[in-house]
């Protein structure tokens, strides 16, 4: 135990943070209180920009950038920054950023609540942010001209320095900081011209690349508290069971357990470290009432569902007459589909630590949703909401797994830290990830299509069986409407093509395996099923499939910019491939930005092989160039591991899957060169965190159909039927 | 008790010989760079250097590393080629989340001192076992390349 109670860097980290702004002369910053209160926060009306919630500029000429964004590797830590710093006029190698606290300020400017998701970190932001920079320059320039007692006018903030050119007098931030804090908050800073843009749209390095490579950037998993104990639970192995009845006899008697707890999840044990805690874990003799998830079985679900799938549901979309057009169509194609559930499968395993006292608990971890864990935690400790406060670390990766919109980690830590009565740290094992739940949708669609004799769309037909995402949680309410979940059908009710007869239809299926985003979120499966079956009505009409697209494609369409950069840098039908290889196409929009990938694929060995991938992305006026392709290359690794590999499946309520050999990511062996080209766009800019990711497994099922003539409605791909 | 150099400095542990070497480098010396990612040896994210070799510290018991020397992602810095990986990848711009990097960069690291020009081949090959989440592993490969290049040794 001395060892664990040495040394406390995460404590030590935050002490010196909250130091550094007590201490602070400067645009101060709203100092949220004991408890977590942003009393100043919670004053301020919506639609303004105080830049003291986010700027401290310290005497040193430090900028610390308060950043309201989850940081999990899709690089809000530098872009947001990018953002401030681009209005604010300011040494961009004085930035530092830390995360915010949860307070009402920094809530998302759309949605009401402090998180980080659905690729809308940039878009929500854009204005916000050069706005908060706009006005601390603003107060800084006025700070000055007041001190010089010349006209605000003539002076000019450039690289953290406020000059006045007429007298030569200049003074650096840092000096104005605190007079600058006096002032009241300007009614309406200007902001600069695109032309004038100096930061965005310059590939800047990313902020946390130093410190996520000597090992310092703090993560949940490394925050160790004095007295800490680690926790590893045993959960029901089906989803919806119950304890019955355990045995903790062996379990007690490992080496470093101090208890086993009761809880509402499972059976809990609480140790001075990992080991003994999963040791002993793994010792438990449990008795499950398993519920009635145990009559799901994955082959017997897609059954049931794509029976489903031939009867009507409920309408999502509806033009002209598909009835009549189905009967009009020259050539028709009908196909059934089947994907998975999907784990996320993040590389840092689902953790939380909790200290909770009396009247106040103090939560760390990698969330993209601080608001509502906050409040979820508060109700559960019975505790209120400004009793609650988290730190939010970097998070190991989040793809929509960190928000729970049933808070559910978050939750099940504080119920621990209830039981233990001593500081936490919950830590899941990659087993209990793999099989924790809160899975993409498995989902089966069926669709029915035709041309006419011209080779023209004519009607399409799709129906969408599976899970609703949002069904009981706080989401429902205003996001259902008509019984339609719209993540369930986007990329579906709304194509791009000119198709003069189109219906849509969903059946919500129930059962007890909780569901979740997960990268893409709908887009992640409605993609793979609508742009391989566009594939096909360009193989009925004899057409090129990027041809065919870009003929039923509106002129105005911005999928066909994406798709013809993306062709066109691929040689598509221009370039002559190596024997036994092919190209396939798609392109869809999602989160608002449109993404064309193509994909080169041949068999080798009888597996396939993703050789390279031209992907042309247009997400607006881009920010960080750099970030951009990151992006890109990560969301296609993301989507092109579920398309070759990713399969969650039940046998008996049971999660067969449990670790990376059996829900195995791609690996270097396998990855495609990867080549994005970025459309030249004026329009507002786009998150791009995952719009990557819908189009690669259509684009590598059309390229393989090309290859063997077979297609690929399932995923992941069934490899065998290839060769 | 069990005697380990960790970083070069002589530790003494009070752990069960069984304990995985992760487990000690994290939770009792809190050096936490080193992660956990499967506890099964098939991430590489635990990945530290026991006598120079790359290991993964998840599976290797700790009494295995008595009386040796194990470095981790903090103590990499102190050889001249830890300080030119960790440079090629800042320059690259490798890490997205940055979870795996440590693994990563510590597997690299073992590969150069190994092959100090490494092939495409020879890369796949030893950061095969290396899983990255966000799919870095073209950029980690340009890093190599780069390490390589910068005339590590």
């Amino acid at each position: 135990m001395n060892d664990m109670n040495l040394q406390d860097p995460a404590r030590r980290d935050f002490l010196k943070t909250t130091a550094a702004v007590a201490g602070g002369l400067v645009i101060g910053f709203y100092l949220p209180q004991k408890g977590g209160r942003a009393y100043a926060a919670d004053a301020a009306p919506a639609k303004v920009y105080p830049p003291n919630a986010f700027i401290h500029i310290a005497p040193d000429n430090s900028i610390n950038i308060i950043l309201n964004k989850s940081e999990m590797g899709q690089g809000v830590y530098t872009s947001l920054p990018m953002l401030i710093a681009e209005e604010l006029e300011c040494d961009w190698n004085h930035i530092k950023v830390e995360f915010a606290p949860v307070a009402p300020v920094y809530n998302h400017t759309t949605f009401g609540s402090q998180m980080t998701g659905g690729s809308s970190s940039i878009p929500s932001s854009w204005e916000q942010m050069r706005r908060i920079g706009a006005n601390a320059r603003l107060m800084l320039v006025r700070a000055a001209a007041q001190q010089w007692q010349v006209a605000e006018s003539e002076c000019r903030a450039e690289n953290s320095i406020v000059k006045h050119a007429r007298s030569g007098r200049h003074a650096t931030y840092g000096e104005l900081a605190e007079a600058a804090n006096k002032l009241p908050m300007p009614e309406h800073a200007e902001l600069k011209s695109p032309k004038n843009f100096r930061i965005i749209g310059k590939p800047l390095k990313r902020l946390d690349t130093p410190m996520k490579t000597d090992g310092s950037a703090q993560f949940g998993l490394d925050v160790y508290l004095p007295g800490m104990l680690t926790v590893v639970i045993a959960r029901c192995p089906v989803f919806g069971g119950e304890v019955k009845s355990y045995d903790a006899t062996e379990a007690l008697k490992v080496k470093g357990v101090l208890g086993v707890y009761k809880v509402p999840t499972g059976i809990a044990v609480a140790a001075d470290g990992f080991w003994p805690a999963k040791t002993a874990r793994d010792l438990l003799v449990i008795e499950w009432n398993e519920g009635n998830g145990a009559s799901l079985s994955t082959p017997d679900m897609f059954k049931a569902y794509l029976e489903q799938a031939k009867t009507p549901g409920v309408v999502a979309h509806k033009s002209g007459d598909a009835a009549q057009g189905m009967k009009a169509a020259y050539k028709t194609v009908s196909a059934e589909y089947e994907v998975p559930y999907l784990a996320h499968a993040a590389m840092e395993p689902l953790n939380v630590v909790v200290d909770l006292k009396f009247d106040h608990c103090t939560i760390w971890t990698g969330t993209q949703s601080q608001t509502m864990d906050r409040n979820m935690a508060a109700q559960t400790a019975g505790l209120t909401s400004d009793q609650v406060e988290i730190h939010t670390t970097f998070l190991g990766g989040g793809f929509g797994r960190r928000a729970n919109p049933r808070s559910d980690f978050v939750i099940e830590a504080v119920q621990v830290a209830m039981a233990v009565g001593k500081p936490v740290k919950v830590v899941w094992t990659r087993e209990d990830d793999t099989r924790g739940g809160n899975y993409r949708p498995m989902w089966a669609d069926r669709i029915e299509a035709g041309i006419d004799k011209h080779g023209k769309p004519h009607v399409w037909q799709h129906t969408i069986v599976g899970q609703s995402i949002v069904h009981n949680t706080p989401f429902e309410a205003f996001m259902v409407r008509n019984g339609i979940d719209p993540t369930s059908v986007e990329g579906a009710s709304d194509l791009p093509y000119l198709i003069p007869n189109v219906q849509v239809e969903l059946h919500t299926t129930h059962n007890e395996v909780p569901v979740q985003w997960w990268r893409s979120v709908g887009h992640s499966h409605t993609a793979f099923v609508v742009e391989t079956m566009v594939d096909e009505l360009a193989h009925l009409a004899g057409k090129d499939p990027v041809a065919y697209r870009l003929a039923f494609l509106p002129l105005k369409s911005r999928e066909r910019g994406v798709l013809q950069l993306a062709a066109q840098h691929a040689g598509w039908g221009k370039r002559k491939l190596p024997a036994g290889h092919a190209l396939g196409v798609a392109v869809h929009k999602s989160f608002n930005s449109y993404v064309a990938e193509v994909a080169e694929v041949s068999l080798v060995d009888g597996r396939v092989r993703v050789h390279k991938v031209w992907a042309a992305v247009d997400c607006g006026m881009v920010i960080n160039p750099d970030g951009v392709r990151q992006q890109l290359e990560s969301a296609i690794v993301y989507g092109l591991s579920a398309a070759l590999h990713g399969a969650i499946t039940l046998d008996k309520g049971k999660v067969v899957q449990s670790n990376f050999h059996d829900y195995p990511p791609l690996r270097y062996s396998e990855m495609p060169q990867v080549e994005v080209h970025i459309v030249q766009s004026q329009e507002a800019p786009i998150g791009i965190g995952e719009p990557g990711t819908p189009p690669i497994a259509p684009a590598v099922a059309n390229a393989l159909f090309k290859l063997t003539g077979k297609r690929l409605r399932r995923l992941p791909f069934d490899q065998a039927t290839l060769v | 008790m069990i005697t380990l150099t960790v970083n070069g400095k002589a530790t003494q542990i009070d752990a069960d010989p069984g304990t995985p070497l992760l487990w000690v480098i994290r939770d009792h010396l809190q050096l936490t760079g080193t992660k956990y990612g499967c506890g099964m040896s098939l991430c590489g994210a635990c990945t530290v250097h026991l006598d120079g070799k790359a290991i993964r510290s998840c599976v290797t018991p700790v009494s295995a590393a008595s009386g040796r020397q194990v470095t981790t992602i903090e103590g990499l810095a102190e050889s001249l080629l830890g300080k030119k990986v960790q440079a090629a990848w800042q320059d690259v711009d490798v890490p997205q989340c940055g979870y795996c990097q440590s693994g990563q960069i510590m597997a690299a690291a073992a590969l150069l001192q190994a092959h100090p020009h490494p092939s495409d081949a020879q890369i796949t090959a030893a950061m095969e076992g290396n899983l990255c989440r966000c799919g870095t592993y073209n950029r980690i490969r340009d890093a190599i390349h780069k390490a390589a290049r910068g005339g590590a040794k």
